[in-house]
């Protein structure tokens, strides 16, 4: 249970970190926070050639809101993402989400960089980020881009990033008038959920005038529920119509089938999780 | 880095020597236990800078602060591997050293007053023999006892 053998380079600034991926290219492996790099290099899954180490780079580690977004640095750690006020006060779904990953020792670790990055599936802050349809920031020495999250996230474990770019930030709009919230069914805290939900809602005089549903764990990327937000539109949120958004959201999701869970026990969840959330939201509104 | 309280600056080390293996085989620290080498058991726990983190899922390359491992908790956990010993926190004694040490970081800052909140805290530290409720209880019993000492001596 021993990494293989690998080159190791400590960046100790950006600009080396870019000019070795300019160089390098396709044979770097970048190392933010390794809570899933390691454990696979461990088991041999993962063979890198070159290790560049981002943990001594200075300038990646910044949580500030600027143009109405809350800008977190890509190597900002989950544990902190979860506990600091700026997250919690602006972007409270976003805190409670980080506060689902893995366990403290893996929070203490985990990057929100690299944890979008790897784009797991079940993962989920890649979820939050489409809920807020937020974007990241790439860097090379060719310049600098936004993309999407939705460009940026293509499918399990990959990711649009060029070989020569790297993860900055990662960017989350902040709306005013709306509400988010996260929640998941996991096996075990910690684990990997079978099914999570992030949702946002806009209501004015007791009228959804906005809504945002984004599903994780059921697909090989964030699924976004666009029939459970058309359907709620102009609607009041009472106790039938929730109900009613569930039953819209379990049948709108397709959803896989693995050990873990059965495609109908996940699209259940899914519903689930969906009355469970705007219940909770609804609540706090009043 | 520092190594419990002493500077070490691991000239020549390997880059694929992960810190567990660099505590336990060129330190001689081999308190620190490895079972999953994969980050989900939490028995090769370590303080980084006073955060637990798992050693075993850390290059030793990459660490520039002060890592405690159970060796360095000695006189603080006192207490509490007492009470793992009173509540019967521990069977096969294979995750305790990471138990210990975490616990201690939870001690520090003070344990979480609801007890499920306690139990997702240790949620990272796996143990296959006691079902928990031996630790939860031995976390309590220390912090109670630690706090009763220190209002002693106050006053």
């Amino acid at each position: 249970m021993r990494p293989g053998a690998f080159r190791y380079l400590a960046a100790t600034s950006l600009d080396e970190v870019l000019e070795n991926l300019s160089e390098l290219g396709d044979e770097v492996t970048l190392l933010a926070g390794g809570q899933s790099l390691i454990p696979l290099m461990n088991l041999r899954l993962a063979r890198p050639e070159v290790l560049v180490d981002l943990n001594r780079v200075p300038g990646l580690a910044g949580i500030d809101l600027v143009d109405g977004e809350l800008r977190i640095g890509a190597m900002v750690r989950a544990a902190d993402v979860a506990s600091d006020p700026i997250v919690t006060g602006s972007l409270p779904a976003l805190a409670r989400a980080a506060a689902f990953i893995g366990h403290p020792q893996i929070r203490n670790r985990t990057t929100i960089g690299g944890n979008i990055s790897h784009a797991d599936p079940s993962s989920e802050l890649p979820g939050v980020l489409a809920a807020f349809e937020g974007s990241v920031t790439l860097k090379s020495l060719r310049g600098e881009r936004r993309v999407g999250w939705d460009e940026f996230i293509v499918s399990t474990f990959t990711n649009s990033r060029e070989a020569d770019e790297l993860v900055v930030d990662v960017r989350f709009p902040v709306r005013p008038g709306w509400s988010f919230a996260y929640d998941e069914v996991a096996p075990r805290h910690g684990d990997y959920p079978l099914a999570g939900i992030c949702a946002g809602v806009q209501i004015s005089d007791g009228i959804v005038r906005g809504m945002r549903l984004v599903a994780v764990g059921v697909s090989d990327r964030p699924v976004v529920l666009t029939g459970v937000a058309q359907f709620a539109l102009g609607r009041e949120l009472d106790a039938a119509t929730i109900k009613e958004l569930g039953k819209v959201g379990r049948e709108e999701v397709s959803a896989n089938d693995d050990a873990h869970a059965s495609s109908e026990y996940r699209k259940w969840l899914v519903g689930t999780l969906i009355n469970r959330i705007l219940g909770n939201l609804v609540l706090e509104q009043r | 880095m520092k190594i419990n309280g002493t500077h070490d600056d691991p000239v020549g080390i390997r880059a694929d020597t992960r810190l567990l293996d660099y505590l336990r085989d060129q330190q001689g620290l081999r308190g620190t236990k490895e079972a999953c080498g994969r980050g989900e058991c939490g028995a090769c726990t370590v303080l980084i800078d006073g955060r637990p983190v798992l050693s075993c899922i850390t290059l030793a390359v990459r660490v520039d602060g002060d890592v405690e491992t159970i060796e360095g908790v000695t006189a603080e956990s006192a207490e509490l591997r007492r009470q793992f010993a009173e509540h019967g926190a521990f069977q096969c004694g294979f995750c305790t050293p990471g138990q210990i040490v975490r616990g201690v970081a939870l001690l520090r800052q003070g344990l979480p007053a609801d007890d499920n909140a306690l139990r997702a805290a240790i949620s990272g530290n796996v143990c296959r023999c006691t079902g928990y409720s031996g630790i939860v209880s031995a976390l309590r019993a220390a912090e109670e006892n630690i706090a009763m000492a220190d209002s002693g001596e106050n006053s």
